[in-house]
């Protein structure tokens, strides 16, 4: 049953190949079909790979595939080969299953767009690059894999190319990821000359037994690929093309912006666990650059309009939490708040674009109202995510996993009284900005009517999120709520164990009831603002502006870097080093300029330059 | 009687030679250039005789029947396209005829 | 002998000198008439009879009549003398002079080399020239029948004057 790990990749590659090549040519149905199929395909394969891992997971840990061997050069031969352990598994089910239910949504969300079959062509090629990314074996097929999801964000964002500002978006954010790209590749030869290969199996298990913990390489190794899952990922600094990335259509910002693709880095931190523990100066790095990043996006996130920027600077705030947990040590709890957000966040953004496409692509919040009556079931999936994302105690999936990562920046050995505090306070602004989404879209009074009815395709994915948004909480809860550890003893056969300093009972129930009380004001804060005095459009002064844009790091970017790559750019406009070149051209049109001169096609003047040419044939014979 | 040397016979045709090159590049009328060109000609012929002579061979003379032939056929040729000349261009300048410059 | 040979080699010079200085073209013709005839004078002393007449009814007698006929056809008159006049400054020809008279040093002294012997003037029949001709020589004595024929065809092709043509509707309209 294992073997036929590959086909769950193979399936969306070979939709690609058939909707790439023959995709104008078939009709909008045959398209939806094998776009949405090839994907539930996947899904139903990885659940029943899933389950036969599971049942077997007390005697295989890790499965691992080769299919061929890649290239072989001077010692060096990576194999195109997928490494099955419970981290890919938890990954690939994710990726499979709430890309399906997406896929399922843009069936009918994208229908009446004439680019249909490239979307799902571009789609399902995301899905076949995000999966070799998470079951490769090698650190050169996970490359692999991250180019193709960056190529793919690319072609995503800038779908609708038409707009020129699109293609701005999308080049803005290929551009920012590549700076980390660069990075990581530059760890990738780091390693390569290391220890001569990129299997990743085979480079923890050297690292653990040759390098001393603190050491310089390590240090080295990890930072490198720090960089690398700091662009993807959209963390500071590289924060600054997810929100503009939200040019693209909406399941794409809910599959690649929200589930997937953006956790890429996190992935690749827990895989390279060994890495960062060698190092603990990078991982207090890491959890200081998530906290910093929660607050930073979640302080913008309180003040804009458009609905699925809200959602972006949300997410990033949310990946920051990942990169706290992964920071301290609690790396299951890491990848449990995955999950989790990956089905909220996916139905938020869904249920945005279901919002959009109801008000005619109408993005700014504060012209939409009183939704809540026109478009119940969107309503409820939505207030649903919501409730998840911020962290409603004891009924949302939310609660648990966020709770999770809040404890442990305080208890875990890598905790830090500082970084709690900053989680707290991440929470706090989660509900509040979360909720005064809400209430701003689905309360008051209805300023625009909705026009389309939405139909089963759209509202199954948001409905069947939204069950997942509330449930999937329950496999892993704390030991004062029910001590639940399926997930994370799931996950000990990949992953280590969060190392703790121990601490009471009693804080850890004091602290939980500081976070549901902090949620809850949040959500009773946004109430007043909001709906008791309910402002009519957004506010214009200096301070939220200055949150709007992101606390003006795109205007530090420019001044910063590309004013002067322009300004370098405009002194060479003649292209110094060109100037040499055209001297040994011009240099040969003087000498032609010089000859022609002899040309003067008077026939005495001829006879004259024979005479000379006697004279000195017989002179040169005379001297010799 | 028999005192001349034989470089005298080819000094003088070395400036018989000299004097048609001077002919032809001092003077700008075609005629004349042509004419200059004659003059080489028979310095070129005598030298061969000069030759024979030493060698008292035949040769020699043989080859300055052939000069002779060529010359006149290249008189021919030539004067026929002075003739085309002054028809076409009303001068007989060669400086004027330099369409062949740069 | 001596002395018939120095002086008209002499008038060969004299004469070849005054032939490319002269303003009108048919004096200059009639001073390289002078000028063959030394030669051919020259030509009779060394030995060769037989060039000697040939020099005369060919060079001096046919190639150059042609010449004073064409230039007669010309019409030069005496635009064309002053015209000459003008071109015959002296910073036309110093410069000309000074090279060939370089080009003359250099021709004596490669001369230099060769041993000073004294001519024979003894005489070489017509006989051994024909006979030499027709014998060692046949082939360029046919080579030089096609360059005769090839220089009969040329010039009367190039001397040929092409009527210009007209439409017929502007015919009759100038002479």
């Amino acid at each position: 049953m294992l073997s036929l790990l590959w086909i769950i990749i193979a399936l969306p590659l070979l939709g690609f190949l058939l909707l790439a090549v023959s995709g104008k040519k078939l009709s909008r149905a045959v398209v939806g079909t094998v776009g949405v199929g090839t994907i539930g395909l996947s899904a139903i394969l990885t659940i029943i790979i899933g389950i036969s891992f599971i049942s077997g997971l007390s005697h295989t840990k890790v499965y691992v595939q080769t299919l061929w061997q890649w290239f072989y050069v001077e010692g060096f031969s990576p194999s195109i080969a997928f490494h099955l352990d419970s981290l890919s598994m938890t990954f690939i089910f994710v990726i499979t299953f709430v890309g399906f239910l997406i896929h399922l949504y843009s069936a009918e969300f994208m229908i009446d767009d004439e680019g249909y079959s490239r979307f799902f062509a571009y789609m399902n090629l995301f899905i076949a690059s995000m999966l070799i990314l998470v079951l490769a074996d090698n650190l050169l097929l996970l490359y692999l894999g991250w180019e193709g999801v960056g190529l793919c964000s690319y072609l995503l964002i800038g779908f609708w190319y038409k707009d020129p500002a699109n293609g701005t978006a999308a080049r803005k954010a290929f551009i920012v990821t590549r700076i980390g790209d660069t990075a990581m590749a530059i760890g990738l030869f780091y390693l390569v000359m290391k220890f001569n290969t990129l299997n990743i199996s085979t480079i923890l298990l050297s690292a653990q037994h040759l390098w001393p913990v603190g050491s310089t390489m390590a240090f080295t190794a990890s930072i490198l690929l720090l960089g690398g899952a700091l662009g993807k990922s959209a963390q500071l600094p590289l924060q600054t093309w997810l929100p503009d990335a939200m040019a693209g259509p909406s399941p794409v910002s809910a599959l690649i912006h929200a589930a997937t693709m953006v956790t890429a880095g996190v992935y690749l931190i827990a895989r390279t666990n060994v890495l960062f523990i060698l190092s603990p100066p990078v991982q207090t790095i890491v959890a200081v650059i998530g906290t910093l990043t929660l607050l930073l996006a979640g302080f913008s996130a309180l003040t804009q309009y458009d609905i699925k920027r809200v959602l972006a600077y949300s997410t990033i705030s949310q990946i920051g939490y990942m990169f706290l947990a992964l920071g301290v040590g609690a790396w299951s709890a890491a990848v449990f708040h995955f999950m989790i957000h990956a089905f909220f966040k996916a139905l938020l953004f869904l249920g945005a674009g279901a919002v959009i496409i109801s008000l005619h692509h109408e993005h700014n919040m504060f012209k939409m109202g009183g939704l809540r009556k026109e478009m119940p079931v969107t309503f409820y999936t939505f207030l649903i995510g919501s409730a998840s994302l911020a962290a409603l105690p004891l009924v949302t999936a939310g609660f648990y996993s966020k709770d999770e990562i809040i404890w442990y920046s305080w208890s875990s050995a890598g905790g830090n009284p500082w970084l709690w505090i900053g989680a707290i306070m991440g929470a706090f602004i989660t509900a509040i900005y979360t909720f005064r989404m809400v209430f701003i879209t689905f309360y008051g009074e209805v300023k625009m009517k909705p026009e389309k009815k939405l139909s089963n395709l759209i509202l199954i994915p948001l409905i069947v999120l939204a069950v997942l948004s509330i449930i999937s909480g329950f496999i892993q809860t704390p030991s004062t709520l029910g001590g639940v550890s399926i997930f994370s003893s799931f996950l000990t056969s990949t992953l280590p164990e969060v190392i703790e300093n121990h601490f009471s009972e009693g804080l850890e129930i004091l602290f939980q009831v500081i976070t549901a009380v902090l949620a809850i004001s949040g959500i009773f804060i946004a109430y007043l603002f909001y709906v008791k005095r309910r402002p009519s459009e957004r506010s214009h002064s200096a301070a939220v502006n200055f949150l709007l844009s992101g606390w003006a790091f795109d205007k530090i970017y420019d001044i910063i870097f590309v004013k002067p790559v322009v300004w370098m750019a405009e002194i060479d406009r003649h292209d110094f080093i060109d100037y040499f070149y055209t001297f040994i051209a011009w240099l040969t049109g003087l000498g032609h300029v010089v000859l022609k001169q002899t040309q003067t096609g008077k026939l005495r003047w001829y006879a004259m330059g024979l005479v000379i040419g006697a004279i000195l044939t017989i002179s040169i014979v005379l001297l010799s | 009687m028999n005192n001349v040397p034989i470089m005298a016979g080819l000094i003088l045709t070395g400036i018989l030679f000299m004097i048609g090159v001077t002919g032809l590049l001092i003077r700008r009328n075609l005629v004349f250039i042509l004419m200059s060109i004659e003059i080489m000609l028979n310095a070129a012929g005598m030298a061969f005789i000069v030759a024979a002579s030493k060698w008292m061979q035949p040769d020699g003379q043989v080859m300055f029947i052939f000069i002779l032939a060529m010359a006149a056929a290249e008189v021919a040729v030539g004067l026929a396209l002075i003739l085309q000349i002054f028809h076409k261009f009303k001068t007989l300048d060669a400086d004027k005829l330099n369409n062949m410059k740069g | 002998m001596d002395v018939l040979f120095y002086i008209s080699a002499g008038v060969a010079i004299g004469s070849s000198v005054m032939a490319i200085t002269r303003k009108n073209a048919v004096h200059a013709l009639l001073y390289l008439v002078v000028s063959l005839l030394s030669a051919a004078f020259i030509f009779y002393l060394f030995g060769a009879p037989f060039i000697a007449a040939l020099e005369v009814i060919i060079y001096a007698g046919a190639i150059m009549v042609l010449f004073i006929f064409v230039v007669m056809m010309l019409n030069l008159g005496k635009d064309s003398e002053r015209q000459e006049q003008d071109w015959m400054k002296p910073k036309i020809w110093i410069g000309p002079s000074f090279l060939v008279g370089i080009l003359f040093i250099e021709f004596i002294i490669m001369l230099s080399g060769t041993g000073g012997s004294y001519f024979q003037f003894v005489k070489v029949s017509p006989r051994e020239v024909g006979t030499s001709l027709f014998t060692s020589y046949v082939l360029g004595v046919e080579m030089t029948a096609m360059l005769l024929m090839s220089g009969i065809v040329g010039a009367y092709h190039i001397g040929r004057r092409k009527k210009k043509m007209r439409h017929r509707y502007l015919e009759g309209s100038d002479e």
